[in-house]
């Protein structure tokens, strides 16, 4: 990939103001990656800090009950912090430091990157601020509540449709006015180059864990990989080492809200077109003359109107498969993970569950899947509860 | 013919801007008459776009307004139509929008319609350098100049776009957004210096200039300033009466230029 450019999508569509800056980023990192030394820094602290590796478990009665492929979940959940997010802070962070930046800003849905950029901010002593939606502070307050303990400054972003996409515009905003200590913590393999290549990068050691763990447990790849899709960022991390193994199937989950064939939907690839937005070209929800769509999602970290340009491009190139899931195919799968296994997964994770519900059953008992399961479920109790009509608080 | 450099044959230039469609098109149609007949040189229309992160809340809000009374991209192409046949105007225009607004539409269509109408430019904030070819192309073979941006942050790059700009340089005034700033702290002559030091393309200041002081300053070395947010406050303020409160404020501004 020369300039950044999956196929026809990524490219560097940000105000001039910005230019050196992601220049001076990707000159560093380009410095960095190969770096024995920055790898072997960031290696400890993903072991020591971030417990990694992250476990491949054996859902042996989610397997047995679906009666279909053997079934293992890849536990990103079980990382500090719970979720993936960590994996691509903790290697920014250490970018940004090198860089000698002090400050850390970044933009949260469901606040599970707030939450990873607060937590890096506070290790390595660096300033935070991050940008939500008022929307999703709501329905995230845990999330905020978490941010601010760790010294994050969190600011609530009032413009458009108050959540994910509208966090991301006040992160550039803001990268904008303030740049020579500041870097800006993308949470998503999205926005200009080389951010989409860094996050992907900095997450592809979940495909690398996945690929380690499935030989030495099975001698042998897995069939089929499941993760969900909002900008995309733990999909890629878990399709990335698998790109060239052309007969693992790789999926992704789309949120399609309350349906693909309602305005209330997040599946960018199912409902979108190409576009322009938040610095990439790739599939985007939209109007006929451009206007980004207000998307919905019950889940806050799939909430998004765009989708990662390297995931347009293996969508394209038909290397990929991306699927959508309701909001109610994902609360079921939320109950389901929560009673047959023990285990709570995220809103956003259940919705690859939901689809390996669908999946496993229709392959032979000899198909091995893997399923990432990116973050827990504990931020999503109270809005899982309330969407069954049931008020945990008084409120 | 009409044509962008028409602007700067007449001092400095006063270029104001506001976001059409906002109070409603026909209040656009009215302020870009009055701002004419008050001394503006050159007029960037804004075509609303829903997630204008180049701009500050004052220019945010004026899209959201926009968009909220249905102002589309084919509306504002009939703007334009109608100003340049029935309300005469002979002052250049560019557009300034987004990427994404004439991309989705079609960059060929979007442009041959801008010209038919009667545009002669294209600001696009969210497209560097890098990426202008995609839309350059477009731009030429429509008959339309693509505006090229530096910044403070720009340094060594100035060079390289000042040479291949075309129309004018917008020579962003600040870090940040566009919004009324009251003080302007980066060396302006400075980048001017630079710029013409590649080219003799003219160079218009914007972003944070709201005053007849400021404009002046800017003009020392600038051979215009761009105006936005100062405007979309006033039409903000006064909706559909802010053709009288703009046209006296251009006029202030084009006199403590001239």
């Amino acid at each position: 990939m020369s300039n950044g450019k999956f196929g026809i999508h990524g490219g560097q569509y940000i105000p001039e103001t910005l230019m050196n800056a992601v220049i001076e980023l990707e000159t560093a990192y380009n410095q960095y990656k190969d770096d024995p030394a920055f790898q072997a820094e960031l290696t400890t602290l993903l072991n020591n800090y971030a417990n990694r590796p992250s476990l491949l478990y054996y859902a042996e009665r989610m397997t047995r009950d679906l009666g279909g492929a053997k079934i293992y979940l890849k536990r990103e959940d079980l990382n500090h912090t719970g979720a993936h997010k960590i994996n691509n802070a903790l290697g920014q962070a250490l970018l940004a430091k090198k860089m000698g930046k002090t400050r850390l800003i970044a933009e949260t849905g469901a606040g599970q990157h707030g939450v990873a950029t607060a937590t890096v901010a506070a290790y390595l002593g660096m300033e935070c601020d991050i940008y939500m939606g008022r929307v999703d502070m709501e329905r995230q307050a845990l999330n905020v509540y978490r941010m601010r303990l760790m010294g994050a400054r969190v600011h609530g972003v009032e413009s458009g449709t108050a959540t994910l996409k509208d966090a991301c515009s006040a992160c550039f905003r803001e990268w904008t006015s303030r740049i020579d200590d500041t870097h800006y913590l993308l949470g998503s393999c999205m926005g200009p180059h080389p951010f989409p290549t860094i996050v992907r990068d900095f997450q592809a050691v979940i495909s690398k864990e996945i690929k380690a763990q499935m030989l030495e447990a099975e001698g042998r790849l897995p069939d089929v990989v499941l993760a969900c899709v909002g900008g995309g960022s733990n999909a890629i991390g878990t399709f990335y080492n698998f790109l060239e193994d052309k007969d693992v199937r790789l999926i992704g989950c789309e949120a399609a809200g309350r349906g693909i064939d309602t305005k209330e939907t997040a599946a960018t690839i199912n409902t979108g077109s190409l576009g322009i937005f938040h610095g990439m070209k790739s599939y985007f929800c939209q109007d006929e003359y451009g206007q980004i769509a207000p998307v919905y999602s019950i889940s806050a970290g799939l909430d998004y109107p765009g989708i990662g340009p390297e995931h347009a491009w293996l969508h394209d190139i038909g290397r990929a498969e991306y699927v959508s899931i309701t909001d109610e195919e994902a609360v079921c799968a939320f109950e389901y993970l929560s009673r047959t296994e023990g285990i709570i997964p995220a809103i956003e994770s259940a919705h690859a569950v939901a689809q390996a519900i669908k999946l496993a059953p229709t392959m032979g008992k000899d198909k091995l899947m893997v399923i990432t399961l990116s973050g827990r479920g504990d931020k999503d109790c109270a809005a899982m509860a309330r969407y069954r009509g049931e008020n945990l608080y008084d409120d | 013919m009409i044509k962008i450099a028409d602007a700067f044959q007449n001092g400095k230039a006063f270029i104001p801007f506001l976001t059409c469609g906002d109070p409603d098109l026909a209040t656009t149609e009215k302020l870009v008459c009055a701002m004419a007949e008050s001394g503006a040189d050159l007029i960037e229309l804004g075509i609303p776009f829903s997630d204008p992160t180049a701009e500050g809340p004052v220019i945010q809000e004026a899209n959201e307004r926009a968009l909220a009374k249905g102002c589309t991209t084919d509306d504002v192409f009939a703007l334009v139509k109608r100003l340049r046949t029935e309300d005469g105007l002979t002052i250049p225009l560019v557009f300034m929008t987004y990427a994404n607004v004439v991309f989705h539409y079609g960059s060929e269509r979007f442009l041959r319609n801008a010209a038919e109408a009667g545009v002669q430019g294209l600001i696009l904030p969210d497209v560097p350098y890098e990426e202008k070819g995609e839309f350059d192309g477009a731009c030429t073979a429509a008959g339309l100049e693509l505006i090229s941006m530096i910044a403070p942050t720009s340094h060594d790059r100035i060079r390289m776009i000042a040479s291949e700009a075309k129309g004018f340089l917008y020579c962003v005034s600040s870090l940040g957004v566009t919004g009324v700033r009251s003080n302007i702290t980066t060396d302006i002559a400075a980048m001017i210096r630079l710029v013409k030091e590649a080219s003799d393309i003219p160079a218009a200041v914007g972003f944070g200039v709201s005053t007849p002081e400021q404009a002046r300053a800017m003009c020392q070395s600038a051979d215009g300033v761009i105006v936005g947010s100062a405007i979309v406050k006033l039409i903000a303020q006064y909706g559909t009466e802010a053709v009288a409160p703009v046209a006296e404020y251009v006029k202030a501004m084009k006199d403590a230029i001239r």
